[in-house]
C-alpha cells in the first residue's frame, strides 16, 4: 500500500454521478477525506449523501469521476483488489447493525479476523479487548438477538474495528437506537476510532450525532454544496 | 468556553441560604461548586446580590463579633424561602428569539437577492461548531456538566432542526416573499 503523505488526502471523490435507472443520485460530487479525521455527511433524505459513501467505500461504481485511495483509482484495481481492500482498510457499521445471527457476538467481531487468516486465538483476544472496550463484553457469548439494539450496535462497531481499518463508513449508526443509547454509541464509536486513528466517514441526518465529528460536508441534489467543504 | 446558563444568580444565592447561614465566601464557594461550570462568581456581585436581598427582606444578617463582611452570616428570611418556592414553580418563558433574528435574515437574503441557501448553511456549520465544543465538554465532563451541556445541546439540535426546514421550503418562501414584496 502507497503511503499518503500529511498532505495528501486518504480518500477522494471527483465530480462523481451515479444515476438509478432515471434517478440521479449523485451530480458532480467531489469530497476528500484527511486521515485520521471524522468527517459528517449531512443532508436530507434523497440528497445522494448513502450513494456518495457507498462510492467511497467502492461498494458502488460511479458512472462518471472517480473515487482514489491513497492516490489510486477505485475503478482501476481489480474486484479481488477492491473486495481485499473492503476487507482489510475499511470497516462498515449500518444503522441495523447487520451481524450474522447464528454466530455469538464474539464470533461475529472475530469473523473479518478469520476471513483475513488471523489464527483463532489472536482473534479472540482482540476481539475480547474490543468489546471490553465497548462495554459489551457481557454478550460476547450471546447470539445478536439477545443483545439490546445498543450493545448489538457496539458489537458492530467492534467488528467495523478489529482489523485496524484506515477509514470507517458509517451510515446512520445510531438511527434506530433511542438517544441515550445513540449517545453511548457515539461516544465508545468515536473515542475508539481516534485512538485506532482510523478516519470515519459519518453518514447521519442527525446534528447531535455530527456533532461528534470534526467537520461536516452537505449534500444536497446530489453535490457537496460549497467549495469549503471540498478541502 | 460559554455555556448557555440562564440562571438568576440571586435565587441562586437564596437557594442555597435555604440549606442553613452561610458567609459570603462560603456561600460563594457553593455557588462556584454548583453552578459556576468554569465561570466563577465575583466577589462583588456575590456582595451587591446579597444587599439587594438585604434590602428587599429577603436575607437577614447574623452579625459575630468583630469587623469586616467576612464576619456577616446571612440567613435566609421567611419572604425568602416564599420567593424561591414562587421561582421553582414558575416556568421560564421558552425563548425563541434566535428564530426570529434568522427569520428576517432570511426574509432579507431573498427579498435583496442574495444566496439564502448560502446563509443558512453558514448558520448550520456555526451551530455545528458550538455543538462540537459542548459534544468535547460533555465527553470530559462530570454528571452536573453532562446535563448542562444536553440543555444547550437541544436547543442548538432545534435551531438545526428549524434552518433544515427553512432550507428544504426556501423556494417556497421565496415566492412568497417576492409576491409579498410585489
Amino acid at each position: 500500500m502507497i503511503e499518503p503523505s500529511p498532505d495528501t488526502p486518504l480518500l477522494t471523490a471527483e465530480n462523481v454521478t451515479k444515476r438509478f435507472g432515471a434517478t440521479p443520485a449523485l451530480d458532480g460530487a467531489s469530497l476528500r477525506v484527511h486521515a485520521g479525521e471524522v468527517l459528517a455527511l449531512m443532508g436530507p433524505s434523497g440528497s445522494g449523501k448513502s450513494t456518495l459513501l457507498h462510492c467511497l467505500a467502492g461498494i458502488v461504481t460511479p458512472d462518471s469521476g472517480r473515487v482514489t485511495y491513497t492516490g489510486t483509482d477505485l475503478a482501476t484495481m481489480s474486484d479481488a483488489r477492491r473486495s481485499a481492500l473492503r476487507r482489510t482498510d475499511f470497516g462498515f457499521v449500518f444503522q441495523f447493525g447487520q451481524l450474522v445471527p447464528e454466530l455469538t457476538c464474539l464470533e461475529n467481531v472475530v469473523l473479518p479476523l478469520r476471513l483475513g487468516g488471523v489464527r483463532p486465538r489472536e482473534a479472540n483476544r482482540r476481539a475480547a479487548t474490543l468489546l471490553e472496550r465497548l462495554e459489551v463484553a457481557e454478550v460476547a457469548s450471546k447470539r445478536p438477538g439477545e443483545a439490546s439494539g445498543g450493545q448489538a450496535q457496539r458489537v458492530a462497531v467492534a467488528r467495523a474495528l478489529i482489523t485496524r481499518p484506515r477509514v470507517i463508513f458509517a451510515d446512520e449508526p445510531t438511527g434506530a437506537l433511542d438517544s441515550l443509547n445513540g449517545e453511548r454509541v457515539m461516544q465508545l464509536f468515536i473515542t475508539a476510532a481516534r485512538e485506532s486513528g482510523a478516519a470515519v466517514v459519518l453518514v447521519t441526518h442527525d446534528v447531535r450525532v455530527a456533532s461528534y465529528s470534526d467537520r461536516e460536508a452537505v449534500v444536497r441534489d446530489g453535490r457537496v454544496r460549497a467549495p469549503e467543504y471540498i478541502a | 468556553m460559554r455555556i448557555l446558563v440562564i440562571m438568576s444568580v440571586g435565587f441562586a444565592l437564596l437557594g442555597l441560604l435555604e440549606r442553613g447561614p452561610r458567609h459570603g465566601y462560603d456561600l460563594k464557594r457553593s455557588y462556584d461548586d454548583q453552578f459556576g461550570h468554569g465561570r466563577a462568581l465575583h466577589y462583588g456581585q456575590v456582595y451587591s446580590t446579597l444587599a439587594r436581598l438585604l434590602k428587599n427582606g429577603l436575607v437577614e444578617v447574623q452579625s459575630e463579633p468583630g469587623d469586616g463582611p467576612e464576619r456577616k452570616r446571612y440567613a435566609i428570611t421567611d419572604a425568602g424561602i416564599t420567593d424561591v418556592e414562587r421561582w421553582l414553580n414558575q416556568p421560564e418563558k421558552p425563548d425563541v428569539y434566535l428564530q426570529s433574528t434568522l427569520f428576517t435574515k432570511v426574509v432579507l437574503a431573498l427579498l435583496t437577492g442574495r444566496n439564502a441557501a448560502d446563509l443558512l448553511d453558514t448558520q448550520r456549520s456555526e451551530h455545528l461548531k458550538q455543538m462540537r465544543e459542548l459534544t468535547t465538554r460533555k465527553l470530559h465532563g462530570d454528571l452536573a456538566d453532562q446535563l448542562i451541556c444536553d440543555h444547550a445541546l437541544f436547543h442548538l439540535e432545534a435551531d438545526l432542526r428549524w434552518l433544515e426546514l427553512t432550507a428544504a421550503r426556501l423556494d417556497q418562501l421565496s415566492e412568497r416573499v417576492r409576491s409579498d414584496a410585489g
